[in-house]
């Protein structure tokens, strides 16, 4: 073998200096991405969810309908290797809203959930899975879930994925079985960031799909006057992208912070909608936690929505869900840790209160003509407990 | 200009570009692991809020809390 001539070896060493400093930028730069993993093994993994119960009463009443129950919550790891979790929820509703006093009776009814979850930490991954049922006695919805968030960059990064598959028998009272069903797949994502020792960002986005009957058979809609069943198309895709903030501060108000969040929905139904929410946590005294929040909801009707159709089309519906309105509310929530227990335990009283308004800009209160609106009162009780 | 974008690239990588170190260290998080700095801390409230919002709402999705399935008509 003849040795290279000085220029090439001059060449050849700058080419194998260009790769080995190549090398090393790909490997700050995949060490960086993958918080030291690659190279250096995990410098913070993830955790497992703390072992907990939670006992919650819940109540909304508002505009005819009130509806309240239980809710339960237990969750507890096994071998530190997996956390189960079991969730129960009972909403009795009694219902006579104005769509059920001016096209039909008032009802009461139970829907009860039941979803069971698990959760596994592999390194700096958090893996959850979980299987959910509520049934109604018209409406069975049967769902699965499966989420995994990924630590990256030191720890700073937290990057998620998600997917929930839900089926749904449609039924109505009278009619024996189901008369049609609905399948959905929602497909989410999101990134938090630790932008400073105090400030955190997340973005989150989600994608949803439907198909089959995407209405109620109660519901009726309103054509030159005359009440015709709803006709809602048989698909319907959305996009919703939320940015969240919080921020500490405790510089400015003692054991203090602030939060903001803003989503953006549109779909393939016309609707648009934005959501804003400001809320702010503060410390009083050693056991309480006082929070206040307002938010902020509008949105645009959809394509096929009218309060009285004044022409015969495809798809027609009533359903104020879908119409152009705004919503606005005020709450506050107090907790109260329960002082003096054992190291490793944690004891919550929680209280919340949420004050609602909607106001419709095209939807007729028929009894009087007026566009209709109503407020809503919201309230919360919840025994929490970490162990 | 489109012969450069390679080179260009290259004499990033040759000065050691890469993305900055992580500036926040595990032990400067003691705020951030405070309950005030959660989006969300209790999870059967975040559900309820979610649900009356989900039923009398058009929007829907990017909430942040995991699972979903709203089992309403």
């Amino acid at each position: 073998m003849r040795a290279a001539p000085p220029a090439c070896r001059g060449a050849g060493v700058a080419a194998t200096e260009l790769l080995r400093r190549a090398a090393t930028g790909l490997k700050a730069l995949l060490h960086g991405l993958l918080g030291g993993a690659v190279a250096s093994g995990a410098a913070s993994a993830a955790t497992l969810p703390e072992d907990k119960a939670e006992a919650l009463y819940h109540s909304y009443d508002g505009g005819g309908v009130k509806a309240n129950g239980p809710a339960l919550l237990v969750r507890k790891s096994l071998f530190d290797k997996v956390s189960l979790s079991a969730q129960y929820y009972v909403d009795a509703v009694s219902n006579a809203s104005i769509d059920v006093v001016t096209t039909a009776s008032p009802f009461k009814e139970t829907r009860k959930a039941y979803e069971f979850g698990i959760d596994t930490v592999v390194r700096d991954t958090t893996l959850s899975g979980s299987v959910s049922r509520s049934s109604e006695p018209d409406y069975v919805a049967d769902a699965a879930s499966l989420d995994v968030a990924h630590e990256i960059y030191g720890g700073m990064t937290t990057f998620s994925l998600g997917f929930t598959r839900s089926a749904d028998d449609v039924g109505k009272k009278g009619i024996p079985g189901f008369i049609d069903k609905a399948n959905h797949w929602q497909y989410r994502t999101g990134i938090t960031q630790i932008l400073t020792s105090r400030w955190l960002l997340s973005i989150n986005g989600e994608a949803v799909s439907d198909s089959g009957y995407l209405g109620s058979p109660y519901r009726a809609a309103r054509v030159f006057g005359a009440a015709v069943p709803e006709r809602n198309p048989r698909t319907r895709t959305s996009r919703a992208i939320k940015l969240r903030t919080i921020y500490d501060t405790s510089t400015l108000v003692p054991r203090s912070s602030l939060r903001a969040e803003y989503r953006r929905y549109w779909d393939t139904w016309d609707i648009k909608a934005g959501t804003t929410e400001i809320g702010g946590s503060k410390y009083v005294g050693e056991s309480f936690l006082v929070d206040a929040m307002v938010r902020l909801y509008s949105q645009d009707k959809a394509l096929f929505y009218s309060d009285n159709a004044q022409s015969e089309t495809t798809y027609i519906s009533r359903n104020r869900q879908l119409s152009t309105f705004k919503s606005t509310s005020f709450g506050g929530k107090v907790t109260y840790t329960y002082p003096r227990l054992p190291a490793g335990y944690d004891v919550k009283l929680i209280g919340s209160y949420e004050r609602k308004s909607f106001k419709f800009s095209d939807f007729t209160d028929l009894r009087t003509g007026n566009k209709f609106s109503y407020n809503a009162d919201v309230l919360q009780l919840m025994v929490s407990a970490t162990f | 200009m489109r012969a450069a974008l390679p080179i260009l690239a290259a004499a990033l990588l040759a000065t050691g570009c890469a993305v900055p170190e992580p500036w926040v260290k595990p032990y400067e998080r003691e705020k951030l692991a405070d309950p005030i700095m959660q989006f969300q801390r209790t999870a059967l409230n975040e559900k309820h809020r979610e649900h009356i919002h989900q039923v009398r709402e058009g929007a829907r999705g990017a909430t942040g809390v995991q699972g979903g399935g709203c089992g309403c008509n």
